[in-house]
């Protein structure tokens, strides 16, 4: 099956949910809402052949809105064709149903993203940092938390 | 050829803090403990090019046995538990080397996950830049810590209670 067949079935059972479809450089992105994101994951693996979850991470797009965009990878073994999936998530409510239940793989992702972008995925089965110490505050991986960590001083350039 | 005569019944003279000191210095034993690119030049410098093994220099895979631990990496947070955890595990006298930029300073990782520095944690005897260090540079600071440990005094008397050790 095509990108573009996939992305036809997916309009037609998801019409409202698919927000834009991006072809770009024979790559296809789909945006859809956060709200499906676990049954439109359930029918991309059960119905479309999306049976790999190659990779799941975040976006973070500081000063927009909504912030964060949730990245999946997806990779059709049968086939050998891949397919983006994004999600757009507000800063406010940052959270999302976990597809862990869909890729097992998705577990450990989750987890990593949580762990440097901070978003919550909701019903996750073991829902801890991956990466940093248990005890961390804050997530790392976004765009205003400080690179030397908020204990040190910023880098201020040579000095000279 | 080879010993046609031994010693007899000889005498040999000397203090009790230099035959203490040489048997320390001849035998360090590192324990192996590597944490990113710097084990790989410390790797190389054990085996048969370098040939740490005709200092004394053996890897012991116990803290327990090992008398030096050679921080030869990048040091994160998270893995200064571990560090602190093994250090305590060895028996004293022991002595740390820290190898490379990234355990002396944190090096290019100026980061929030990083140390900057093991010094911060450990009682850091010899600092070796590089990024890595070549063995040969390992095997200069190993010998400088070889000349340090020669200098000590009364570390063994200290042990067993006669006095205070002497930092020379």
């Amino acid at each position: 099956m095509s990108e573009q067949a996939a992305v036809d079935k997916l309009k037609a059972k998801f019409g409202d949910a698919v927000l834009d479809v991006i072809e770009f450089r024979a790559e296809t992105t789909v945006v859809v809402k956060k709200e499906q994101i676990v049954s439109i994951c359930s029918f991309l693996k059960g119905e479309l052949g999306y049976n790999f979850l190659t990779d799941l991470c975040a976006v973070d797009y500081l000063g927009q809105a909504p912030r964060f965009m949730v990245v999946y990878q997806l990779y059709n073994i049968g086939t050998h064709t891949r397919l983006r999936i994004k999600t757009p998530v507000d800063e406010a409510d940052a959270c999302i149903d976990t597809v862990s239940g869909v890729w097992a793989t998705a577990n450990w992702l989750e987890r990593e993203c949580w762990d440097l972008m901070g978003i919550v995925f909701n019903n996750h089965p073991d829902p801890r940092r991956i990466l940093l110490p248990e005890d961390w505050e804050g997530h790392p991986l976004r765009k205003d938390y400080p690179l030397q960590g908020p204990d040190r001083e910023p880098y201020q350039g040579r000095l000279e | 050829m080879g010993v046609e005569e031994t010693l007899g019944n000889n005498i040999i003279t000397t203090s009790l803090d230099k035959v203490v000191n040489w048997s320390r210095k001849s035998s360090l034993w590192p324990l192996t403990f590597g944490l990113a690119c710097c084990a790989i030049e410390m790797m190389a410098t054990g085996a048969a090019r370098f040939d740490l093994d005709r200092f004394g220099v053996l890897f012991r895979a116990s803290p327990r046995q090992a008398d030096l631990i050679i921080i030869a990496g990048t040091v994160t947070k998270k893995m200064i538990p571990v560090i602190q955890t093994v250090y305590e595990q060895m028996p004293e006298p022991r002595y740390v080397i820290a190898m490379g930029a990234c355990a002396c300073s944190g090096g290019i990782f100026d980061t929030y996950s990083t140390v900057q520095g093991v010094d911060e944690y450990l009682p850091v005897d010899v600092y070796i830049p590089g990024c890595p260090p070549r063995p040969e540079g390992l095997l200069y600071g190993i010998m400088k810590l070889q000349e340090k440990i020669m200098k000590e005094q009364n570390s063994f008397g200290a042990c067993i209670g006669v006095g205070q050790r002497i930092n020379g």
